[in-house]
């Protein structure tokens, strides 16, 4: 079995399979392609015979006419339904599995720009072009886009899945061979689609523990995007200033923005606040709580010198009062500030039910 | 009857006489021109694309000239070739001639849609050499030009629907007496099914248009996610209208050689109801499938499988054509001449194509194949092997028909299997490249994928050349080719029943239709043919 698995995806060209998933699915690939290698050939023969059979003997020789008898056409339709219905058959329950990611999957979020992927693990390391994976797990992958739409393809899991602005796609996979492998962008992008490439690095799951633990150590003061974690989850109504960082962790932001003044994909937001900033069209603005706004809202419309046009709209994603509570946060980014001590509690205890 | 016209070629003199006629001979003759050139033209840039694919990294133009090419290479031979090719050569020149009629229903439209075919190509082709492309949300955020393009394909859709239009009453209204639905020749059939997808389905490309054009002009949020836009309503819009378009590109090439298997087999269609009934039949369920483009990009899981079912139907109407098509072989008299040749090639790759078509639509496979070299592979099957196999068929079965000259056949039966294999040679490779993964668009490539390439870009190679030696033997029996006589083919088909070339006025009196096209039964008595 396994050799005739080999033999023909060597004859098909179709890369190692680095799942089982790939395997199921190159098995109906084998039947699909040696079925209709099958009935085209007969119907090829077929003609064939016909030609030689039946060539002509006289310029302007007479010929019977023959018409189908319903029986011959409805072989003409049973046959390749049925076939075909067969393809489905087994086709189908795939793509469901697939559509279905199992419930205890890791997430990895994934964030498609151009021209680079990104991968953020919760509350873990972030990485660019390099999605590492333990064998054997099943990994959920979140996908969404900066700009326009991409696709994720890992040719060896026989997995794609397109990646949208403005909204969150789902995939899965379980790797079940380690390796590192392909991935393509497989959605026409732009000028630098066939070099948004990256690589799927499948790991022994010991490794890949080892590995995490030690990324979450050495970038855990430096992680920008990880997800509220459980002390966090507290009433923040008291505290606007805290309020907009918890927000701006939930919506993504830090994933372009630093706060500690370092260039990333846009401007850093700190010393922001009432700074003159020039403008890619030649204007110049004061980056007051108005501007701060405009630019969630209607990001590309005052471009910032030197950055690209990226940025999603927040228009519809954040409240009024949580994009002040953002405003709140920017403003409170100073250098020559003492740093805002974090209040420990709401400033009122809340009415609770009891 | 005695045709005492001149012939249409010689009727009147000079350029004006071919600029402001409404013959729709000419009007075909004239169409037959600026198709072959749009051919050439989109040929050209295939050729470029492939020479820059030669190697992995950049072989002779840049990233943005190279995305130009194929956008030029893809709209030049979707909207100026596969679209009008055959309805507006071999539709305009036949479709009166089979129906015995003096022209189509409305003259002075068929004229007006040569002149808008010529207008919109100008401006598609100016606005894509500036650089636009129609995907959103991309065609929305580039700064490069996208309206001269979207009014281009406007304009042309325009003309097709027209055309298609004028088809429909010519075929309703413009009958012969004795020419009953069920004797019309399969040509007409599958002409009139590719004219209904036209007036249904254009207009969904001309609303869609309009909306790219009012978000990029006046900033309203419809496709553009930045501006609250769904990028995704843009793909549901674009294929509703695209994937039915396919049928409007291969239901024609189907109208083609189901005249060309009746006349070189010397043989009744078998199953004539099957094959004309599963014209429309395609055309109906096409407009139903325009979801299997999208299984991967997140559409509902049951929405993805209702449309693959349905595709799979689109496959069942062509394999009742194809299976019909070999059993007119059966007890046929067969000659194997470049017509005949071209339609096996035909009958193959549509064959071959279809499965791969097929195999796309089984849900699962097409997550690994979609947006790869795999896709590219499989419409080029279709649209390249099947209907340029067909347009081929066609131009080499009518071509004494329309000119009145017979071609070398010598040269014609080395062209065809040029050709034929060229064609294997460029787009085999192309389906391993896509089982490998390799997606399609891509500018550079990493080195797994090179050798397939070289192989490939060899193929378009002998392919280009094979065209070539056709348009060189066919112009040339223009000037010194063999006088063809009326009927050099010895076919039944209702068209030869006129002289050839036809004379100015089509029928001196409105013939009576008393057989059914392509009976070869019994001995008819004056029957001649020139051609052994």
């Amino acid at each position: 079995m396994n050799e005739i698995n080999e033999f023909l995806r060597n004859l098909l060209f179709l890369p190692k399979q680095a799942s089982e998933y790939a395997r199921s699915i190159d098995h109906l690939h084998f039947f699909v392609f040696v079925s209709s290698m099958i009935g085209a050939w007969t119907v090829v023969a077929t003609t064939l015979v016909f030609i030689v059979r039946y060539r002509r003997r006289r310029a302007l020789q007479t010929t019977e006419h023959v018409d189908p008898k319903p029986i011959q056409e409805a072989v003409f339709v049973g046959v390749p339904l049925a076939l075909f219905l067969a393809f489905f058959a087994i086709g189908y329950p795939q793509y469901v599995t697939l559509q279905t990611p199992p419930k205890d999957a890791s997430d990895v979020y994934v964030m498609a720009k151009k021209w680079m992927w990104k991968f953020a693990y919760p509350g873990g390391p972030n990485s660019t072009d390099v999605l590492r994976v333990p064998v054997g797990r099943p990994i959920r992958l979140l996908l969404t886009s900066r700009d326009v739409i991409h696709s994720f393809f890992v040719p060896a899991l026989r997995l794609k899945q397109d990646v949208l602005p403005g909204r969150y796609t789902q995939t899965w996979f379980q790797a079940s061979e380690p390796g590192r492998y392909p991935i393509f962008c497989a959605e026409y992008c732009g000028l630098g689609h066939s070099a948004m490439l990256g690589e799927l690095v499948v790991m022994p799951a010991g490794e890949f523990d080892s590995w995490m633990e030690q990324q979450r150590r050495t970038n855990h003061a430096a992680a920008q995007d990880e997800q509220p974690i459980a002390s966090e989850d507290v009433d923040f109504r008291g505290n606007l200033l805290e309020q907009g960082r918890r927000v701006a962790v939930v919506q993504g932001c830090f994933k372009c923005h630093s706060v500690d003044g370092s260039q990333h994909v846009g401007p850093t937001w700190l010393d922001l606040y009432n700074r003159k900033v020039k403008l890619e069209d030649g204007r110049s603005v004061v980056a007051d709580e108005a501007y701060l706004t405009r630019s969630m809202m209607e990001p590309n419309a005052e471009i910032v010198a030197g950055y690209k046009p990226v940025m999603p709209t927040f228009q519809g994603k954040l409240s009024a009062p949580e994009a002040a509570a953002i405003v709140e946060f920017i403003k409170s980014l100073r250098t020559d500030a003492a740093t805002p001590e974090p209040q420990k509690g709401p400033i009122y205890v809340p009415v609770s039910g009891k | 009857m005695t045709y005492n016209s001149p012939n249409y070629l010689n009727a009147e003199k000079g350029l004006r006489s071919w600029f402001l006629t409404l013959d729709h001979k000419r009007i075909a003759v004239m169409y037959l021109v600026l198709v072959v050139a749009a051919f050439a033209l989109g040929g050209f840039f295939a050729m470029l694309i492939r020479l820059e694919l030669l190697t992995p990294g950049p072989t002779i133009m840049d990233a943005m000239t190279y995305n130009r090419m194929f956008t030029l290479h893809g709209v030049i031979m979707i909207f100026l070739f596969m679209i009008p090719a055959i309805p507006s050569i071999f539709g305009n020149f036949l479709l009166p001639l089979m129906l015995g009629a003096e022209d189509v229903a409305f003259p002075r439209i068929n004229l007006f849609t040569v002149y808008l075919y010529l207008i919109g190509a100008a401006i598609a082709v100016w606005g894509m050499i500036q650089g636009g492309t129609f995907y959103t949300p991309y065609s929305t955020t580039t700064v490069t030009t996208v309206a001269p393009v979207l009014l281009g394909a406007f304009i042309l859709g325009m003309g097709s629907v027209l055309t298609g239009l004028n088809f429909i009453v010519t075929i309703h209204t413009l009958r012969a007496p004795g020419l009953t639905w069920m004797r019309l020749p399969l040509f007409v059939w599958a002409m009139y099914a590719t004219s209904v997808i036209q007036v249904l389905a254009t207009p969904v490309l001309g609303m869609t248009l309009l909306l790219v054009a009012v978000e990029k002009a006046f900033g309203f949020g419809i496709f553009d996610p930045a501006r609250g836009g769904d990028p995704i309503l843009f793909q549901h819009l674009f294929w509703f209208y695209s994937h039915p378009a396919v049928y409007i590109m291969v239901l024609p090439a189907m109208a083609v050689v189901s005249e060309v298997v009746q006349a070189f087999a010397r043989k009744n269609i078998f199953g004539y109801k099957a094959v004309a009934f599963s014209s429309l039949g395609i055309a109906f369920v096409g407009f139903f499938v325009w979801g299997h483009h999208l299984f991967t990009s997140g559409q509902s899981t049951f929405a993805s499988g209702i449309f693959g079912v349905l595709s799979m139907f689109v496959g069942i109407f062509t394999a009742i054509k194809v299976f019909n098509w070999t059993a007119t072989l059966y007890k046929g008299a067969i000659h194997v001449a470049a017509p005949f040749v071209y339609f096996l090639g035909f009958l193959y790759f549509l064959m071959f194509g279809g499965l791969t078509g097929i195999a796309l639509s089984t849900v699962s496979l097409d997550v690994h194949w979609q947006d790869t070299y795999f896709v590219v592979a499989h419409f080029h099957f279709i649209m390249v092997g099947a209907t340029i196999m067909a347009f081929l068929a066609g131009l080499h079965y009518w071509w004494p028909k329309m000119f009145g000259r017979m071609y070398s056949e010598r040269w014609a039966l080395a062209a065809a299997v040029l050709v034929i294999l060229g064609f294997n040679a460029t787009f085999i490779p192309q389906f391993l490249l896509g089982n490998m993964g390799m997606p399609r668009r891509y500018y550079s490539y990493p080195e797994q994928f090179w050798s397939l390439n070289v192989a490939s870009t060899a193929g378009a190679s002998l392919l280009a050349f094979g065209f070539l030696i056709v348009l060189a033997y066919l112009v040339v029996s223009l000037v010194n080719g063999r006088v063809a006589g009326p009927n050099p083919w010895g076919s039944r088909g209702y068209e030869w029943n006129t002289p050839s070339p036809p004379s100015v006025l089509n029928f001196p009196e409105t013939p009576t239709i008393t057989r059914s096209a392509h009976d070869y039964q019994d001995a008819l008595e004056g029957e001649v043919t020139h051609a052994h």
